[in-house]
C-alpha cells in the first residue's frame, strides 16, 4: 500500500487526458474545415461537420465522465449534533459533536441553575427524498 | 426554397447512392462481430464496469488506512511511526474451527473469538500508548472497518483480475452481479470509519441505548467481560438490564452475562427481553419497531447459542424487540429517527412486560448492540 495509492485514484490519467483534448482538437479542425468547404464541396462539408460535433461530444462527454467519476470518490461525512439537558430546570442547548462526547455524559454546569449538564443525545439528520412509489 | 430542396435530397439521396456498398458491408460486418465476438464484448463490458467499481473501493481502502494513522498518531501519541503497525494489522486474518465433527465448535469459536480480541486490543495499545479503556475500543472498531475495507477491496481485484486473465464471462458476471450490494457495504463501512474514529453512537447502538437509558441513575456491576447489569425497578418487576459496558466501542458477551444473571437468580426469571437493531427490507421506514419470539443478536452465533441453552434449561421465555434499519444507518452515525425510535421501544417493552408478567416477577432485558459514544 504506497502512500501515493489514494492520490493516483483521485487523478485524471495523463495519457486518457491526452487523447480527449487530442480528439477534441481534430473535432475542431473538422469543424472549421467543414466551414470553409461548405462552399467549394457541400458533401464532404456535410461529412466533415458530422465528423467534428460527433468527435466533440464523445470527447466533451468521456471529459466530464471522468470528472464525474472523481468527484464520486469521497467520503461524506454528516453533520452529528449533540444535545446538553439539564435535568433540573430543563434547559437545552444543541451543539456540533465534538470528540469525547457520548450520551450520559456530564458536561458543563448549567448556565440557569449551576448543575452538571447531561448530554442526552448525539445523533444525525437525514434529509430523505421523497420518492414517489405504489408499494 | 428550390435550392434548399435539392441540397436536402443531395444530401440524403447521394451518400447512400454512391456508398450504400458501404453501409451494406458494415452492416454485415456489425453481425458477425457481434455473433462470434458478442460474448467477448460483453465480458469487456463487464470487466469495465467492474474496474469502475474497483478505483472507487481501492479509494475507500486508502482513505480507511489514512484516517486510521491519523486518528492514532492525533489520539495515542506514538513514539514511531504506525504506519508499517498499522498495514500489518489490515492483513491480519481469522481462521474459523473446524467443523467436521461440530460437537462443542461453539467453545473451539469463542475460544478463537476471544484470542483475537486479546490480540487485536494489545496491538491496540502498542500502535497508540496514550489511549485509555474507551479510546482503545474506539480505535480497534476504526481499524477493523478499515480492515473490512481493504478484505473487500481484495476479494473484488482478485475477481477482477482473474476474469482479466481468462477472459470468462461467467468468473466476471458473479462478481459483477452483487457489486452494488458489495458497493453499498462499502460505502457504509467507509462512513463508520470516521464514527468510530470519533467515538460517536451508529445506528447498532440502538439496542445499548434502550439498556442505556433504562439503567441510567441505577448502580451497575460488571457481570461478563465489558458487560454491565443494573436492577431496575419496572412496573413493579425487577428488570436485569443488561448492555455492554460503554461508551468505548464494544458488543460485549451478552450470552455470557444473561446465562450468569439466570444462574444467580436459580431460573428465577419470568420472561428475557432481547431489543437489539436489525436490518430493515427495502420499502420498510427506518427506526420502525417490531416485536417477536426468540434470541435477537446477530454476530457468530456463540451468544445465541448460550441464550439458548440457559432459557432451555429453565424454559425462560424469550420475546424480541428489534429497531429496523439498513446497513449504512447501521454503522454511520445514529439517524435521528433511529434516536427516536428507542423511546418507542421501551415503551413495547414496558407493555410486553406488563402483560405478559406478573408484580413481583423478575425479567432479563438485554440491550444488544455496539455502544460506541453510549454510556450508562
Amino acid at each position: 500500500m504506497s502512500k501515493k495509492s489514494s492520490s493516483a485514484t483521485t487523478k485524471i490519467s495523463s495519457f486518457v487526458l491526452l487523447v480527449i483534448f487530442i480528439t477534441l482538437a481534430l473535432s475542431l479542425t473538422a469543424l472549421i474545415l467543414a466551414i470553409s468547404a461548405f462552399s467549394s464541396n457541400g458533401i464532404a462539408a456535410y461529412y466533415l461537420l458530422l465528423i467534428g460535433f460527433l468527435g466533440a461530444a464523445l470527447s466533451t462527454y468521456v471529459l466530464f465522465q471522468t470528472r464525474k467519476r472523481i468527484k464520486r470518490l469521497s467520503i461524506k461525512t454528516p453533520s452529528v449534533t449533540t444535545t446538553i439537558e439539564c435535568r433540573k430546570c430543563g434547559f437545552k442547548s444543541v451543539r456540533d459533536f465534538q470528540r469525547g462526547d457520548y450520551i450520559f455524559r456530564e458536561v458543563d454546569p448549567c448556565q440557569k441553575c449551576n448543575e452538571n449538564m447531561l448530554i442526552t443525545a448525539i445523533y444525525r439528520e437525514v434529509e430523505e427524498k421523497k420518492k414517489r412509489t405504489l408499494f | 426554397m428550390a435550392g434548399m430542396a435539392a441540397l436536402q435530397s443531395q444530401i440524403m439521396q447521394e451518400p447512400f447512392g454512391e456508398f450504400s456498398w458501404i453501409l451494406t458491408l458494415l452492416f454485415y460486418a456489425f453481425f458477425f462481430v457481434f455473433m462470434f465476438y458478442g460474448q467477448k464484448i460483453n465480458t469487456y463490458i463487464m470487466l469495465r464496469e467492474v474496474e469502475g467499481s474497483l478505483f472507487k473501493l481501492k479509494y475507500l481502502r486508502d482513505e480507511g488506512r489514512k484516517i486510521v494513522i491519523e486518528t492514532i498518531k492525533e489520539i495515542g501519541k506514538p513514539q514511531t511511526d504506525p504506519t508499517a503497525r498499522v498495514d500489518r494489522f489490515l492483513e491480519y486474518f481469522t481462521i474459523s474451527p473446524q467443523s467436521l465433527d461440530p460437537a462443542g465448535i461453539v467453545g473451539k469459536l469463542e475460544h478463537i473469538l476471544d484470542v483475537r480480541d486479546t490480540r487485536f486490543k494489545d496491538d491496540v495499545k502498542l500502535m497508540a500508548p496514550a489511549t485509555d479503556k474507551t479510546q482503545v475500543n474506539n480505535l480497534e472498531n476504526t481499524l477493523e472497518a478499515a480492515m473490512a475495507l481493504n478484505f473487500i477491496y481484495k476479494v473484488i481485484r482478485h475477481f477482477y483480475l482473474l476474469g482479466k486473465k481468462t477472459l470468462s464471462l461467467y468468473i466476471i458476471m458473479q462478481i459483477q452481479m452483487i457489486l452494488p450490494l458489495v458497493m453499498r457495504e462499502a460505502e457504509a463501512y467507509a462512513s463508520a470509519l470516521k464514527a468510530f474514529a470519533d467515538g460517536q453512537p451508529i445506528g447498532d447502538g440502538a439496542g445499548a441505548l434502550v439498556a442505556a437509558k433504562l439503567t441510567h441513575g441505577h448502580p451497575t456491576r460488571n457481570i461478563a467481560k465489558d458487560c454491565v447489569v443494573a436492577a431496575v425497578p419496572i412496573e413493579g418487576r425487577t428488570a436485569y438490564v443488561i448492555k455492554a459496558e460503554g461508551p468505548g466501542g464494544n458488543v460485549g458477551k451478552p450470552g455470557e452475562a444473561i446465562k450468569t444473571v439466570v444462574e444467580e437468580s436459580e431460573g428465577e426469571i419470568a420472561m428475557i427481553i432481547m431489543v437489539d437493531a436489525a436490518l430493515k427490507l427495502e420499502g420498510e421506514a427506518v427506526g420502525e419497531v417490531a416485536e417477536g419470539v426468540g434470541a435477537a443478536i446477530g454476530g457468530p452465533g456463540v451468544d445465541q447459542f448460550k441464550i439458548e441453552e440457559s432459557i432451555l434449561k429453565y424454559r425462560i421465555p424469550i420475546n424480541a424487540v428489534i429497531i429496523k434499519e439498513d446497513i449504512g444507518d447501521a454503522v454511520s452515525p445514529m439517524r435521528k429517527e433511529i434516536f427516536d425510535a428507542v423511546d418507542k421501544a421501551i415503551e413495547r417493552i414496558k407493555q410486553v412486560i406488563l402483560e405478559k408478567t406478573k408484580e413481583g416477577d423478575r425479567v432479563i432485558i438485554a440491550g444488544v448492540g455496539n455502544t460506541i459514544g453510549i454510556g450508562q
